[in-house]
C-alpha cells in the first residue's frame, strides 16, 4: 500500500491547478479516492463523523450483489450444459458463466464510468461513486444473450437520462438500473423477451458448441402464454434455488437472501420496504387466486409468484435504493406495499408483459416523493391537532 | 418594394425559426409533434399543413382585427382556423391520400395546436396582414423544422428508413448484429429527441438560459 500512495504523491503535482496534466485531475482524484480515503477534510461548520459514507454503502451493496451474480454465472453455464446436451464438471459450468458473463460488467462499467468521468470532469466536479452499483445491477438484470452493444447503449441512455440530467449520484428519480433495462426492453423487444434469450447458444474460447435456434422459456413466460390454469408451471424447488433459466441474477432466491441479510445486517436497505414489497405481492397474488380471470397468471400461488421472475431481485435491491424510495418511515411501507401489489397485478392482467416488478418499481419511483410528502402532511396536521387540543383544555 | 422586405420584417419571420421557435422554446404544439413524427413523410406535410394555415389564419384575422368584438374574438379566430384546417383537410384527401392515412385525425386537430391561437392573440390581432403572413410564415417553418429532424431522427433509427426508402435494412449491415430500436417508434422517444434539440439550442444561446 505504501508504495502506492508513494505513486500518487510523487504524481500529484500534475494533476493539481497549473499542473501539465490539470485536465485529467477529476480521472486521478476518482482513482485516488477509489483506493484511498479521501485526503480533503471540510474546514469549516460542525459536522457528525460517522465510519459510514456513500463510498462504504455501495461497496456493502456490491459484496451484497456477489451471491447472486456469482450464483448467476454458474447458472448461466448450467442451463446451457443442460439444454446444449453435454456433460461438464462444477468448474467447467463456472468457468463458461463467467466468460459469457464477464463481458457484460466490463462494457457496463466501461461505458458508464466513461460518461461520468466525462462529466465530472465537463462539470468540473468530482467523480462520485454512484455508478459502482448501478455497473453491477445492469449486467444482473439482462438475458444471457443479450448482445453487448445493447448493453453499451442502453447503459449510455440511461446515465445520461436517468442520471446526469437529473443532476448526477443521489439526484435521480428513477433507478438507473432500471431505466437502462426498460430501454432494452422496448427498444430490442426481440433480444430482451421471447424465449431463444434466456439460455447461451455459443460456444466460448472453445468450451462447448453452438447450437442454432435453441429456445428455452422462462416460468414466467410459459405460465403468460398458456390460456388455462392448468398451463401455470408446478412449483418446484429449482425456483428457489435458482436452476431455471432467466435474467443472469434474479433466477436464485437462496443467494439473493444472503444479499439481503448482508444489506439488512450493514443496515443500508429498509427491512420495512423489503418486508412489505413481499406482503403486497403475496396478498395480491392471493386475491388474484381467489377472485381473478381464468388464467395461468392469475391461478399461480402466491409463493410461486415470490419467487419466480425478479420479484425478489426488484425488492431486496431496488425497491430498496435508498436515493429513489419513499424516505420517511411509514412512507416506506406504502411504498413497497404498493410495489408489490402493482407488480402482481400487471403480471396476472397485462399477458404482453410476464414480469411486472421492473414497471412495478419505475412507477412507484415516480410516487415516491408524493407519499412523503402526504405523510409529512398528515404528520403535522396530527401535531397541530394535539396542540390545539391541548390549549383548549388547559384553557378551562 | 423595399419597405415589404424590410429588416422588421424579415425579423419577424426569422426569429420563429431559432431564438423564439414555437416548440423548443414557446413548448407550444408538442402533441402533434410526439404523435406525427415516427415516420419523415407525415411529418413533413403535416410541418407544411401547419404551415399554410398559421400564414393564413394570420393574414385572414389581421384583415378582419379592427372589425372584431374583442368579446368574441376567440370564437371569430376559431371559425377561421376551423375553415381553413377543413380545407387543407380535403386537399389532403384529395391529392395524399395515404399521408391523410397516417395522420388520421391529426390534421383535424390542428385547430386545438396552441401555435395558432398563439400566433393569432399575440400577433395578428395587434398588427398589419403583411408581417402577419411573415409571422405565421416563420413560425409554421419553426413547427416543421423540429418535426422534421425529430422524424428524421425517428425514421431512421426506428425503422431503419427514410420517406420509406430502406437505408439500414440491408443484409450486411444486419449480419453485424444490429436491430432497429423499437422505443423510437413510441412517443416518449419523440418527447427525449425533442429535449436534446431544447438541451442543445439553450446550451448554445446564452439568452435562452434561465437563472435559477
Amino acid at each position: 500500500m505504501k508504495a502506492i500512495k508513494k505513486i500518487f504523491d510523487k504524481v500529484r503535482p500534475h494533476f493539481e491547478e497549473g499542473g501539465n496534466c490539470h485536465a485529467l485531475h477529476s480521472v486521478y482524484e476518482g482513482i485516488e479516492c477509489f483506493l484511498f480515503v479521501p485526503n480533503t477534510t471540510s474546514t469549516t461548520g460542525t459536522h457528525v463523523h460517522d465510519a459510514i459514507d456513500s463510498k462504504r454503502i455501495m461497496s456493502f451493496v456490491v459484496i451484497a450483489l456477489m451471491p447472486a451474480m456469482l450464483f448467476g454465472m454458474y447458472n448461466v453455464g448450467y442451463q446451457y450444459y443442460v439444454h446444449v446436451g453435454i456433460e461438464g464438471d462444477f468448474f467447467d459450468k463456472f468457468l463458461y458463466g463467467f466468460l459469457a458473463v464477464l463481458p457484460k460488467i466490463v462494457v457496463t462499467y466501461v461505458v458508464g464510468l466513461g460518461i461520468e468521468f466525462v462529466v465530472a470532469q465537463w462539470k468540473k466536479e468530482e467523480i462520485q461513486e454512484g455508478f459502482l452499483v448501478t455497473g453491477m445491477l445492469i449486467p444482473m438484470i439482462v438475458p444471457v444473450d443479450c448482445p453487448l452493444w445493447i448493453i453499451a447503449i442502453a447503459t449510455a441512455f440511461a446515465v445520461i437520462f436517468a442520471k446526469e440530467v437529473f443532476g448526477g449520484t443521489g439526484m435521480n428519480i428513477f433507478n438507473v438500473a432500471l431505466v437502462a433495462r426498460v430501454f432494452m426492453f422496448f427498444s430490442y423487444p426481440t433480444k430482451m423477451s421471447g424465449d431463444a434469450v434466456w439460455v447461451a447458444s455459443k460456444s466460448i474460447f472453445g468450451l462447448g458448441k453452438t447450437v442454432d435456434g435453441m429456445t428455452a422459456a422462462t416460468s414466467l413466460g410459459i405460465a403468460s402464454t398458456s390460456a388455462t390454469p392448468a398451463g401455470c408451471p408446478p412449483f418446484s424447488w429449482d425456483m428457489v434455488t435458482g436452476f431455471i433459466p432467466g435474467s443472469i441474477g434474479e433466477t436464485s432466491v437462496i443467494a439473493i437472501l444472503i444479499g439481503a441479510l448482508i444489506l439488512l445486517w450493514t443496515g443500508v436497505a429498509s427491512w420495512k420496504t423489503m418486508l412489505s414489497v413481499f406482503l403486497g405481492g403475496a396478498l395480491m397474488a392471493w386475491i388474484f387466486n381467489f377472485c381473478g380471470p381464468h388464467t395461468a397468471m392469475a391461478h399461480m400461488p402466491w409463493y410461486e409468484h415470490l419467487v419466480l421472475g425478479g420479484f425478489c431481485f426488484g425488492a431486496v435491491f431496488m425497491a430498496t435504493d435508498p436515493v429513489t424510495s419513499a424516505r420517511t418511515e411509514t412512507g416506506k411501507y406504502i411504498y413497497g406495499f404498493l410495489i408489490g401489489a402493482l407488480a402482481i397485478f400487471i403480471r396476472v392482467l397485462n399477458p404482453g408483459f410476464p414480469e411486472g416488478m421492473m414497471f412495478a418499481i419505475l412507477f412507484m419511483n415516480i410516487f415516491a416523493p408524493l407519499i412523503d410528502y402526504f405523510v409529512v402532511q398528515h404528520n403535522i396536521s396530527r401535531r397541530v391537532k394535539r396542540v390545539t387540543k391541548t390549549t383548549i383544555n388547559s384553557d378551562e | 418594394m423595399s419597405e415589404l422586405f424590410s429588416k422588421k420584417n424579415k425579423d419577424t419571420f426569422s426569429i420563429p425559426l431559432g431564438k423564439n421557435n414555437p416548440i423548443t422554446v414557446q413548448v407550444l404544439g408538442i402533441c402533434s409533434a410526439l404523435a406525427v413524427t415516427a415516420k419523415l413523410a407525415p411529418a413533413i406535410v403535416m410541418g407544411l399543413s401547419v404551415m399554410v394555415i398559421v400564414a393564413f389564419a394570420n393574414v385572414i384575422i389581421s384583415l378582419m382585427r379592427d372589425t372584431i368584438p374583442t368579446r368574441i374574438r376567440i370564437i371569430v379566430q376559431l371559425v377561421v382556423v376551423a375553415t381553413l384546417v377543413t380545407i387543407v383537410s380535403e386537399v389532403l384527401k384529395a391529392f395524399a391520400y395515404d399521408v391523410s392515412v397516417q395522420l388520421s385525425v391529426y390534421v383535424g386537430l390542428i385547430i386545438t395546436n396552441c401555435i395558432l391561437m398563439g400566433r393569432l392573440e399575440a400577433f395578428a390581432m395587434s398588427n398589419g396582414p403583411w408581417e402577419s403572413f411573415w409571422d405565421g410564415l416563420g413560425n409554421g417553418l419553426g413547427y416543421a423544422k423540429i418535426l422534421i429532424i425529430v422524424a428524421f431522427v425517428r425514421e431512421l433509427f426506428g425503422s431503419g428508413t427514410l420517406l420509406g426508402y430502406n437505408i439500414l435494412n440491408y443484409e450486411c449491415i444486419k449480419s453485424t448484429g444490429y436491430l432497429n430500436n423499437g422505443l423510437m417508434l413510441m412517443p416518449p422517444m419523440a418527447l427525449i429527441i425533442i429535449a436534446c434539440i431544447v438541451w442543445y439550442q439553450r446550451s448554445r444561446d446564452k439568452e435562452l438560459q434561465e437563472n435559477s
